[in-house]
């Protein structure tokens, strides 16, 4: 029955649909695989129960010939989307105990596809952090690990571990600075930011909200395709969510790249860029060349500048939306002396390190005589990074890049623990693309010396995640690696 | 733009967090190295560049002026810590 996690959820559909297997043993073959990796620390919250319910209802459905694009396909949802009825944490101590008592617009439209949910995934406490070691519930073990434990990425660290470990068909994911993109790379799975815009950010619990951005996780760019359809759309709820239509992106699939024309970014050619991952990089557009695209050097001259900028920005924001916990309408409360301590008691007792060091430099960057230093120079800042893909996607149709300067790390890592800006580092080659709005999509190229995944990231103009789908079809298919254990 | 104790202190109160006095001295350090790294931002000439807010072009939609979700009060109450007579119950705060 274990095989069964091996199908993608493609495969997974094909056979429900020709009766090969039910709903409910695909289901029961994900809560087995579950069971036996727990030790990966992927889930925070099992529904078993709740799943082998709505398997059950699937399966009338399909017996029936009916149902959703995603009818009975098992999925994991990263514990950042608020779901009705089931604990909601942000993997923070500050939000234990919170049982939303409403849906994400982007969960109720995976249910409303048929999609099975198995429980929520663990992730950096509100997706603060590189490594998923900041979450109140311990960090996730990459499940490539050998024989020491390494970081499963973060933010989305549950999400990519689960999806690698054949733990759950595939899994949300939100990336504000490369929370889909670093993670997948690290766990050697597939995963698409999209366009800001495209998926709503009704429901998800706010980090920053300029960036944030639902995308899906899963074990091929296929899998992406057919989950991203079924996650975006614009939602009146949302006011940031666009006003465009959602294509099937599975229909480009397998279109001709002919012509296309790729950039790669001299700027991304980082100094102490690790050897493999450059090697991997220059043999992805080689691939792509021998497709018949077309290689062009583009410049992004801004993009070193761009972590700085995320850095201001990205706590700014976050500063602005966690103020709302207070102890008052929801979460831990610590009693005090007065409204002002009470609030402090409990803000101190709930908020983990990393998240109130982002706090108080966002509080500090948009205080009285530092907004226009710090806050507003960023923003100018950000428009030039946003500017400089506007002028390069002149030149070329998709910009080719690794997602991570290095494969997984040790988890616990002195260099990273000891300064925070180390950590940050990680995020060098996704955060240009969170700050433009861009979609971005990272899947695996291959194994390095270590026999560790590495990624490559693939960027394109807003609201073309279809140009980035039909490249990565293709790279995915030439460079024969399948990162999912 | 160097941070002394004061003004981690100020920081932390707006912040309605608390820095344990024997921590101020590694905070203080630590705000420092990252302001002293995002410093490099400076060098970027600005003076004519107007400040990205969002990325999305979309013009606000209006919505009729009606009830979408109303009468809620139990669902919005049922995850406060203290409530009391159907409203959020908060410390004294008039003498």
């Amino acid at each position: 029955m274990t095989e069964l996690t091996k199908l993608t959820i493609a495969e997974a559909r094909e056979g429900l649909k020709n009766k090969e297997f039910t709903a409910s043993e695909l289901t029961e073959a994900y809560i087995a695989k579950m069971n036996e990796c727990r030790k990966l620390n992927a889930f925070v919250c099992e529904t078993p129960e709740k799943a082998l319910e709505r398997a059950a209802v699937s399966q009338e459905k399909i017996a029936r010939g009916e149902g959703g694009d995603l009818e009975g396909i098992p999925l994991g949802i990263k514990d950042l989307f608020c779901t009705a009825g089931i604990a909601t944490t942000a993997c923070s101590n500050i939000l234990k105990g919170f049982v939303p008592p409403y849906e994400s617009t982007v969960t109720s439209k995976l249910l409303a596809a048929g999609a099975n949910f198995l429980g929520k995934l663990n992730l950096d406490e509100f997706a603060m952090g590189g490594s998923n070691e900041t979450s109140a519930f311990g960090p996730v073990v990459n499940p490539w690990s050998k024989d020491i434990p390494l970081v499963a990425g973060g933010s989305s660290g549950g999400s990519a571990a689960a999806v690698a470990a054949g733990m759950c068909a595939g899994a949300t994911g939100t990336d504000t600075g490369g929370s889909i993109r670093q993670p997948s790379a690290y766990c050697g799975v597939t995963g698409i930011k999209p366009t800001y815009g495209r998926c709503s950010r009704y429901g998800i619990i706010a980090f920053a909200s300029s960036l944030d951005q639902a995308g899906p996780i899963a074990k091929d760019v296929r899998d992406c395709a057919i989950m991203l359809k079924n996650m975006a759309g614009y939602d009146a709820k949302d006011a940031t969510s666009a006003i465009a239509e959602v294509p099937d992106f599975e229909k480009v699939l397998g279109a001709d790249i002919k012509g296309m024309r790729i950039g790669i970014p001299q700027e991304y050619r980082v100094e102490g860029l690790d050897k493999e991952v450059a090697a991997y990089w220059d043999k992805a557009a080689e691939i792509l060349k021998s497709r018949g695209a077309e290689i062009v050097d583009i410049s992004l001259p801004h993009t070193k500048y761009a972590l700085a900028t995320y850095y201001i920005i990205a706590p700014a924001e976050a500063s602005s939306n966690l103020a709302r916990y207070d102890g008052l309408r929801y979460g831990n409360r610590v009693e005090g002396t007065h409204l002002d301590d009470m609030y402090i008691n409990s803000r101190t007792a709930g908020f983990g390190r990393e998240v109130k060091r982002r706090i108080m430099i966002g509080t500090y960057v948009l205080s009285a005589g530092y907004y226009d230093a710090y806050y507003l120079k960023a923003q100018k800042v950000r428009r030039l990074i946003r500017d400089d893909f506007v002028k390069a996607f002149e030149k070329c149709d998709l910009i080719l890049t690794p997602t991570a300067p290095t494969a997984a790390f040790p988890i616990g890592d002195k260099s990273m623990q000891e300064n925070p800006i180390t950590m940050w580092l990680n995020d060098i080659f996704t955060v240009s693309v969170s700050l433009a709005g861009l979609p971005g999509l990272s899947l695996p190229i291959g194994l390095n010396a270590n026999g560790l995944p590495l990624g490559m990231q693939l960027i394109g103009r807003a609201f073309d995640e279809e140009n980035v789908f039909k490249a990565a079809f293709a790279l995915e298919k030439d460079a024969a690696f399948r990162g999912v254990k | 733009m160097a941070i002394d104790t004061q003004t981690v202190k100020r920081i932390a109160f707006l912040s309605r967090l608390r820095v344990e006095d024997d921590k101020i001295a590694a905070a203080e350090e630590e705000f420092n190295k990252i302001l002293d790294w995002v410093e490099q931002l400076q060098e970027v000439p600005t003076d004519d560049v107007e400040p990205l807010i969002s990325v999305n072009e979309n013009h606000l939609v209006l919505r009729r002026d009606e009830v979408t979700e109303g009468n809620q009060a139990e669902a919005v109450l049922a995850n406060a810590p203290m409530k009391e007579y159907g409203y959020f119950a908060v410390p004294k705060v008039v003498e």
